[in-house]
């Protein structure tokens, strides 16, 4: 579904986010993108909405390499990729509804046939009821799940997120990632970058964890989290004495 | 396709609820916009109704023809027979020379100078009306050339040097309305177009987001594209009630002016073809201005 392929990242300031990073996900994982700040996470979710560009290497997502995409093409092919962000970036003069509704739109849905959608993932986060409101009169969880609910409302085969739980209390925390689950259990591939232990305890997902802009672990799903989060060192060393 | 009109028609009403949100900001461009239509609009104006004012007088144009002395009173009236047989002339009027003198001396109050005169110095005088249908200036020379022709006549006077004279400033002014209009349109756009960006600025992080979300360039741009076109319409309309203000205020004034001219002279406002093209180049304009802004700008915004 998304493979990296050497590639690396580098900002115009010469600041490299990614170097020589290789990586597979496959349709319908759930993937954690963990690592320090810095560590590049941002850089390579951005890498996938397109934001930014590879400098080197490929990058190929849904079959389709992205260094084939043209300017005028980004529009389409960001439609086929949900997108949660830490701060929400909801529109602030605009109701619940017509926040959601907005990729619907933008599709050229017809206006019966949105209704019906947007009501569909309003109430999948559980916001059912509230599509008239304004963000300013939700709570910081309330806002984050009518985030979700726009990122995939357009049922996306891929839902990233950036620190998605980055502002909430780990009860709400652990609400959003329930979210995401059920997305991802109807076949949606699904990459979340945080650093979250308390979310990474609580969800035994395939974690993939970067430094200074490389993979230095990938821990398939399944396996218990709490003896990989110690020092960050010895599991490196540890993973190499297994070879 | 339905769906497809169903968005036009949000998208437009949207950006005129967003514009009537803002109303002090949205009714200085519009108002600096109809003033820059208004003005091409009064030029305009002023060439047609002096075109229709000198048709006229072009009409009111006689030509005066001297005949040469010595001349009988029989000769001078059969001198204008002849003329009153050509079609395009519908009067001709004899003055005879003892009448000219008559009035003369009646006019000038040289009376006695003219007493001491052994004879009378003036000649017959005949003034010639071209026919209604024969007004141009061609025509009128035409006319003056046969006449001059005549083996009885020694001078033709005609007196259409003013119109000509007239013709060519007003050809002048219209040359000048092309010009003014060109650069005043250009003006439009750049108020349309400066509006826009700063439209565009601030509302950059609603861009931003919709640009995330999948929106192209064109759907990004439609909103400034109807702020545009509802600029245009609002200063196409200011224009014209701008100019028919201008034209209530001059019309009786006028009227009077022409009375005294003995004129029946009426100040015309725009008919509904110029009212037609003075909406339309508003709309155009704003949409064309906002077209150029917004295009140019939100390629600018990119999220990051
Ligand atoms: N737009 C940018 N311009 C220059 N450097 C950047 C930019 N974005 C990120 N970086 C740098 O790239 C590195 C990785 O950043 P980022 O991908 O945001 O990491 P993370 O999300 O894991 O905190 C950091 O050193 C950061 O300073
Ligand atoms: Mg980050």
């Amino acid at each position: 579904m998304i493979r990296f392929d050497h590639v690396f990242k580098r900002y115009p300031n010469g600041r490299e986010a990614l170097s020589d990073l290789s990586l597979e996900i496959d349709s319908g994982e759930v993937v954690f993108l963990t690592g320090h700040s810095g560590a590049g996470k941002s850089s390579l979710l951005k890498l996938i909405s397109l934001i930014e560009r590879p400098t080197r290497g490929q990058l190929i997502i849904n079959g389709q390499n992205v260094s084939g995409v043209s300017r005028r093409k980004v529009p389409a092919f960001r439609r086929q990729i949900g997108m949660v962000f830490q701060d929400h970036k909801l529109l602030h003069d605009r109701t619940i509804f017509d926040n959601v509704a907005l990729p619907l739109i933008i599709a050229g849905v017809g206006t019966k046939e949105i209704g019906k959608r947007v009501r569909a993932a309003l109430d999948q986060v559980g916001l059912l009821g509230r599509e008239q409101s304004v963000p300013l009169e939700l709570s910081t969880g309330e806002q984050q799940r009518v985030g979700i609910a726009r990122a995939v409302v357009s049922k996306p085969p891929v839902l990233i997120a950036d620190e998605p739980t980055g502002n909430l209390d780990p009860e709400l925390s652990l609400e959003v990632m329930n979210i995401f689950r059920r997305f991802n259990e109807v076949g949606v591939t699904v990459l979340v970058a945080s650093h979250d232990l308390y979310l990474l305890e609580h969800f035994p997902v395939r974690r993939v964890r970067l430094e200074c802009g490389r993979v230095v672990d990938d821990i398939p799903a399944g396996i218990s989290a709490g003896e990989k989060l110690v020092d960050p060192a010895k599991l490196i060393t540890g993973s190499e004495g297994a070879m | 396709m339905s769906a497809w009109l169903t968005r036009h028609a949000q998208t437009s009403i949207g950006s005129l609820g967003r514009l009537s949100q803002q109303k002090l900001a949205t009714l200085l461009t519009v108002l600096v916009i109809g003033i820059a239509l208004a003005l091409p609009a009064c030029l305009h104006l002023l060439i047609s109704n002096a075109q229709n004012a000198t048709g006229n007088w072009n009409k009111a144009v006689d030509l005066t023809v001297f005949l040469k002395r010595p001349t009988s009173a029989e000769d001078a009236s059969r001198t204008a027979g002849r003329i009153k047989q050509r079609r395009d002339v519908s009067n001709v009027e004899v003055i005879t020379a003892d009448a000219a003198l008559k009035e003369f001396r009646h006019d000038s109050g040289f009376g006695a100078a003219i007493d001491a005169l052994n004879e009378n110095p003036l000649p017959h005088t005949l003034v010639v009306t071209p026919a209604a249908d024969f007004t141009t200036s061609a025509n009128l020379d035409s006319l003056a050339a046969d006449l001059r022709a005549m083996p009885s006549v020694e001078v033709v006077q005609l007196d259409t040097a003013w119109v000509n004279r007239l013709n060519a400033i007003l050809e002048t002014v219209r040359r000048g309305l092309i010009v003014a209009a060109a650069l005043l349109a250009l003006g439009v756009m750049v108020i349309v177009g400066n509006t826009i960006r700063l439209d565009i600025q601030n509302r950059r992080a609603e861009i931003e987001v919709t640009k995330l979300v999948g929106g192209t360039d064109g759907f990004v741009r439609r909103p400034f594209l109807y702020n545009g076109i509802w600029y245009g319409l609002g200063g196409g309309i200011t224009a014209w009630i701008i100019t028919a203000a201008v034209i209530a205020i001059l019309r009786e004034p006028i009227g009077r002016l022409a009375g005294l001219y003995g004129s029946a002279f009426q100040l015309g406002g725009l008919d509904a073809r110029a009212t037609l093209i003075l909406l339309g180049s508003g709309i155009v304009l704003g949409w064309l201005g906002s077209y150029l802004a917004a295009t140019r700008h939100l390629r600018a915004i990119e999220p990051t």
